[in-house]
C-alpha cells in the first residue's frame, strides 16, 4: 500500500556475504601454516627482534599470504566449482562476487607489504610482494593450468614465508633460510601428489594437469618417493647448520624414517592394491606429511629455545 | 509492514563489528609499531662524526643576502 509495507522477507537470495566469507576468501588454513613457518624463521635467525615488530611483521606476512589466496579463489573459481575439495569457497558458492576477491586481494597484497616494509625493512617487503606475485601469477595464472610440474615450481610461493621471516630479523638471506625454504619446496610435491592420488577424479574433472592426470599414477608413485630421498637429505642435513640442534636432529631422523618409508611403500604398490583398500597408505603418507612439516618446524624453534637457555652452543 | 529484523541485516551487522574490529586492531597494531621505533631512536636522523665527537659545529657560511 505505502512504502512502509515493503516487506524485507520478500528478499529471496540476499546477495550478503557474511564476514566469516570474507575470513575463508583469505585461506585461514593455508594462513596458519605460513604464520607458523614465518615465526619459526623469525625466531631461529640470529638477530632479536623487538616483540612489537615480530608480532606486526607476522601478521602482515600473513595478510599478504592471504590475500594471494583470495586472488587465487578469484582465479581459479571456474575450476574451483567443478572440485568437491573446492566448490563450497566463498567465490565458486556465490557467496562473495568475484570482483570483490579480486579488489580486496590487491589492496590488502600491497597494504600488507608497504606495512611490512615500514614495520620491518624493504628486504623483507620485497620478497613478500614476490611471494605475492609468484602464488598469484606465476603458479595460479600461468603454471597450475598448463603443466604437471605445476605443484612443483609453485611449491616456492608457500616456501618463502619462513624466508620472509628471517629477512623481517636479519634484513637479508642466508644459508639457514635457505634451507629453511628448501625444506618446503621439496616437502610440497610428495604432499600434493599424495593428495592427488585419492583426490584423482577432482583434478582430472577440472582439467587441472596434475602428474596424475598427464602421466598416470606410477609414475606419480615414482615421483613421490624420489622427491622424498632428495627432501630427506636436505631435512637431516638443515639439522647440522647452526640452527639445528639434537631436537631438531632427532625428530628429523625420526620423521624423514618414516617418510622414506611411506614413500617407499607408495612406490612398491599399483592402482589396483590401493583401490582394493581405499588408498590407506596414500592417505597415511598425506596425514604424515602435515605434521612431518609441523615438527620439522617445531624442532628448529625447539633448538632456539635451548640455544636462548645457553643448554645449546652449536656443534663446532 | 516493516519486518525489523531480517537474516540479511544480522549478516551485513556482524561484518560491520568485524570490520569495525579490524580498524581498530589495525590502528592499535599502527600506534604500538610507532611507539616502539620512536623510544628505541629509529627516527632520529643520523648523527654526524663531528658531532659525536663533542666538536662545535662548522659554522654556515656567510651569503651576500
Amino acid at each position: 500500500m505505502s512504502d512502509t509495507g515493503l516487506d524485507h522477507t520478500m528478499i529471496q537470495d540476499p546477495a550478503e556475504p557474511g564476514f566469516g566469507d570474507y575470513v575463508r576468501l583469505f585461506k585461514p588454513r593455508v594462513m596458519s601454516l605460513v604464520v607458523f613457518t614465518a615465526l619459526v624463521g623469525l625466531l631461529v635467525a640470529p638477530v632479536q627482534v623487538h616483540p612489537m615488530v615480530g608480532f606486526a611483521s607476522i601478521l602482515f606476512i600473513a595478510l599478504g599470504a592471504g590475500a594471494s589466496g583470495a586472488l587465487n579463489m578469484w582465479w581459479d573459481a571456474d575450476i574451483d566449482q567443478i572440485m568437491r575439495r573446492t566448490a563450497s569457497r566463498p567465490v565458486p558458492s556465490g557467496k562473495v562476487a568475484p570482483g570483490e576477491a579480486l579488489g580486496l586481494g590487491i589492496t590488502i597484497s600491497v597494504l600488507s607489504v608497504i606495512m611490512l616494509a615500514l614495520a620491518a625493512n624493504l628486504f623483507a617487503a620485497a620478497l613478500l610482494a614476490f611471494t605475492i606475485f609468484f602464488y598469484a601469477v606465476i603458479y595460479t595464472m600461468w603454471l597450475k593450468r598448463s603443466t604437471p610440474q605445476n605443484i612443483v615450481i609453485g611449491g616456492a610461493a608457500g616456501a618463502f614465508p619462513p624466508m620472509v621471516g628471517w629477512a623481517v630479523a636479519t634484513g637479508g638471506v642466508s644459508v639457514e633460510s635457505v634451507l629453511m625454504f628448501a625444506l618446503i619446496f621439496l616437502w610440497t610435491p610428495p604432499h600434493f601428489w599424495a593428495l592427488a592420488l585419492f583426490m584423482k577424479s577432482d583434478y582430472a574433472d577440472a582439467g587441472v594437469p596434475m602428474l596424475t592426470v598427464t602421466h598416470g599414477h606410477d609414475a606419480t608413485r615414482r615421483q613421490i618417493f624420489i622427491y622424498t630421498v632428495i627432501l630427506s637429505v636436505l631435512a637431516i642435513g638443515l639439522g647440522f647448520t647452526a640452527i639445528g640442534g639434537p631436537i631438531y636432529l632427532l625428530a628429523a631422523l625420526v620423521l624423514n624414517g618414516l617418510f622414506l618409508l611411506g614413500a617407499w611403500r607408495i612406490r612398491n604398490r599399483d592402482t589396483a592394491a590401493a583401490e582394493a583398500d581405499g588408498y590407506a597408505v596414500e592417505r597415511k603418507f598425506f596425514r604424515l606429511s602435515l605434521i612431518y612439516l609441523f615438527l620439522h618446524f617445531g624442532a628448529l624453534l625447539g633448538d632456539a629455545t635451548l640455544r636462548g637457555l645457553g643448554l645449546w652452543g652449536g656443534w663446532a | 509492514m516493516i519486518q525489523a529484523e531480517h537474516e540479511l541485516h544480522k549478516r551485513r551487522r556482524g561484518r560491520n563489528i568485524g570490520v569495525g574490529v579490524l580498524l581498530a586492531g589495525f590502528i592499535a597494531i599502527v600506534f604500538g609499531l610507532t611507539v616502539v621505533k620512536v623510544t628505541r631512536g629509529d627516527f632520529e636522523p643520523p648523527r654526524t662524526q663531528l658531532e659525536q665527537s663533542g666538536a662545535a659545529p662548522a659554522p654556515a657560511p656567510e651569503t651576500d643576502q
